[in-house]
């Protein structure tokens, strides 16, 4: 297992709700638990994989998810089980929506 | 050691076990008072019709002896793995099981079960581990599972289980851990008569295992988990 | 028509109850996972696979849980278990209108060994104890992994079991038994056998599933509303002589299936007209076709 951590500064889009998870821990998916924190406007995302050494794939999703939405004050975990890029860009957008009720 | 040596040694005021195709039951003088005794030897697979009779005896006891207290004594391989037993229902032959001793005590049958060889899963979840608590023999082996098959199933190589099987609390198969974890009441090393007695004695009827798990150390999340979810409360683990 | 199956745990809850009412308790944002996952590498997830709380169901309180398959097959491990224990407890402090169990699972997890058998036993003794508060319990199985392992035991536990004919109940899974006895004990590739003897349609024409339904969230909702008012009209609780009837059922069933090889030589021996063609039939076709047969009812 890997744990990789992001935090991206200056987001504009804050989040309104209770925490909500979308994704389920299994072969070639992930969950995505997704809530308000204080952060000084910031959006932290935690992962913790079981396919390891792919930092740079996540760094890459993570960058794009964060143009995309550029959320503030928002806490994101996710557990792993070796989701593509694709489908985990996929469940991001899915728990964003969730507590922005937007889209990106 | 074999049935007839240890019932030789929980009852020395006698019994009347019989053995047929690996089931036992009988009855036995214990402390003045008459117990009835069902169970399993030469590590039997339970199907269906083991399963049946042993149901069959805790109701005839249920009918006829109103408030005797039973004793199960385990020795199994586990459930039988045959298409046929499945095709006809295994699990439901297994819950009436359960359901067959949960009515006893409900009805103030003390129902203690004593793991005195070998234990797997299915062959004792709805007989030893439904009973009001359950004992074990230091010698006693109690898995859930073969290695190689839990190795094939999880995808964990086996060495790795082989591995953990040996110290780590969760896959060691012996009683200790499962005493550690509140599982077992307790392990009867010796004076195996005085200690049924003491048992038949401190039945309760709540199941207090997580929280002999919690007290014991061995099971730490179980107990704060479902007293979290029962009445609220935030989860904090020891 | 909207596909029980395809759902996932959390998605099925909504479905089921009465929309907006279901309130989770032990949250995923409360963290609590698997102590014991990591020392096999393997990942946790926030809820251990099992969501349990309370809702309304047709107006009145009922406690539920739903198992997500997609998570180590649903199977029970130390915290996964507790939930579904302090739900159970907290439906009879509260004496709950019901408890609805949507179970999908493995059994005990092998991951989790000893606390997994431990957990899996204590779910057990607390859904007896729900019926013994007689409080209703009802188990809907329909998901793609089955009820299986001491789940499936469990579930036969409960008053009334509601199956798809696409849900499974057994308790060794196909492949388990044929690696320990051989492809020609039991092929676990020959998917028309395994569903003739693990599926909904064969367990209710044993008598082990009293309800059968489309795959449709909202006829596993009518049906589980309704099996509660069944219930509620008599008493939860294990009888003597409920036990008896089930006894004598089994001794029964164990009788007049000797010698018989295939579920299709059972369900001939039932009376059931054409049993070939059983597995064709849509749920109610076969629900009309086969409520004459069918085997006792239990308690």
């Amino acid at each position: 297992m890997e744990t990789l951590q992001f935090r991206f500064e200056q987001g504009s889009r804050p989040l309104a709700g209770m925490a909500q998870l979308v994704g389920v821990v299994g072969s070639g998916n992930l969950e995505v638990l997704i809530e308000p924190a204080s952060l000084g406007g910031a959006c932290e995302i935690e992962v913790r994989t079981a396919a390891v050494g792919f930092g740079a794939t996540w760094q890459a999703v993570m960058t794009d998810f964060h143009e995309r939405w550029g959320l503030a004050d928002a806490r994101i975990c996710i557990n792993d089980m070796g989701a593509t890029p694709a489908v985990v860009s996929l469940r991001l957008d899915q728990a964003a929506e969730t507590l922005t009720g937007g889209t990106p | 050691m074999n049935w007839q040596t240890l019932a030789t040694q929980l009852f020395p005021g006698g019994h009347d076990i019989v053995e047929r195709d690996n089931f036992l039951s009988g009855s036995a003088q214990v402390d003045g008072q008459t117990v009835a005794v069902i169970g399993t030897t030469e590590h039997v697979p339970i199907g269906i019709e083991i399963a049946l009779a042993q149901a069959q005896a805790i109701l005839e006891t249920v009918q006829a002896h109103p408030g005797r207290p039973i004793l199960i004594l385990v020795d199994t391989q586990g459930q039988r793995l045959r298409h046929r037993d499945e095709m006809l229902g295994i699990n439901s032959y297994m819950a009436h099981l359960g359901k067959c001793v949960d009515l006893a005590r409900r009805r103030g049958h003390a129902v203690i079960g004593l793991v005195y060889d070998q234990a797997l899963s299915g062959g004792f979840i709805t007989s030893g581990l439904i009973a009001s608590a359950c004992y074990a023999l230091p010698q006693a082996t109690i898995r859930v599972m073969g290695l190689p098959a839990m190795a094939r199933i999880t995808k964990v190589p086996e060495e790795r289980l082989t591995e953990l099987a040996r110290d780590n609390p969760v896959f060691a198969p012996g009683p200790e851990n499962y005493l550690r974890m509140g599982g077992l009441h307790g392990i009867w090393a010796d004076d195996l008569a005085a200690r049924l007695v003491e048992a038949l004695a401190s039945c309760a009827m709540e199941d207090g295992r997580m929280a002999l798990g919690l007290e014991r150390g061995g099971r730490l999340l179980a107990q704060p988990v479902a007293e979290a979810v029962r009445t609220g409360g935030h989860v904090r683990p020891a | 028509m909207s596909s029980y199956l395809e759902l996932t745990a959390r998605q099925r809850i909504p479905a089921i109850f009465d929309p907006g009412s279901f309130e989770e308790l032990l949250p995923p944002s409360a963290r609590v996972v698997s102590p014991h996952l990591a020392q096999l590498d393997a990942p946790v997830s926030f809820d251990d696979g099992v969501v349990v709380g309370r809702g309304l169901l047709d107006g009145r309180v009922v406690f539920g849980a739903a198992q997500e398959g997609g998570f180590m097959g649903g199977a029970v491990g130390e915290v996964h278990g507790a939930k579904l224990v302090g739900m159970l407890r907290r439906a009879i402090d509260e004496r709950a209108h019901a408890v609805l169990l949507l179970l999908e699972s493995g059994g005990v997890r092998l991951h989790e060994a000893n606390a997994g058998l431990i957990a899996v036993s204590e779910v057990m003794r607390a859904m007896l104890d729900a019926r013994a508060a007689d409080i209703p319990v009802v188990a809907l199985v329909g998901g793609a992994n089955g009820c299986f392992g001491g789940m499936g035991i469990s579930a036969r536990c409960a008053n009334t079991v509601i199956m798809s004919e696409e849900g499974r109940l057994a308790m060794s899974g196909p492949e388990v038994i044929e690696t320990a006895n051989g492809v020609e004990e039991f092929d676990s590739r020959d998917r028309a056998l395994v569903w003739r003897t693990t599926g909904g349609k064969h367990r209710y024409l044993l008598g082990d599933c009293q309800v059968l339904v489309p795959d449709d969230t909202a006829a596993f909702r009518a049906a589980a509303v309704q099996a509660i008012a069944d219930i509620r009209a008599g008493s939860a609780s294990l009888t003597l002589e409920g036990l008896l009837d089930e006894q004598a059922m089994l001794a029964r069933r164990l009788l007049d299936t000797a010698g018989l090889a295939d579920p299709v030589d059972v369900w001939r021996q039932l009376g059931v007209p054409d049993p070939g063609a059983v597995p064709m039939l849509e749920a109610d076709a076969f629900m009309q076709l086969a409520a004459p047969y069918r085997a006792g009812g239990q308690r």
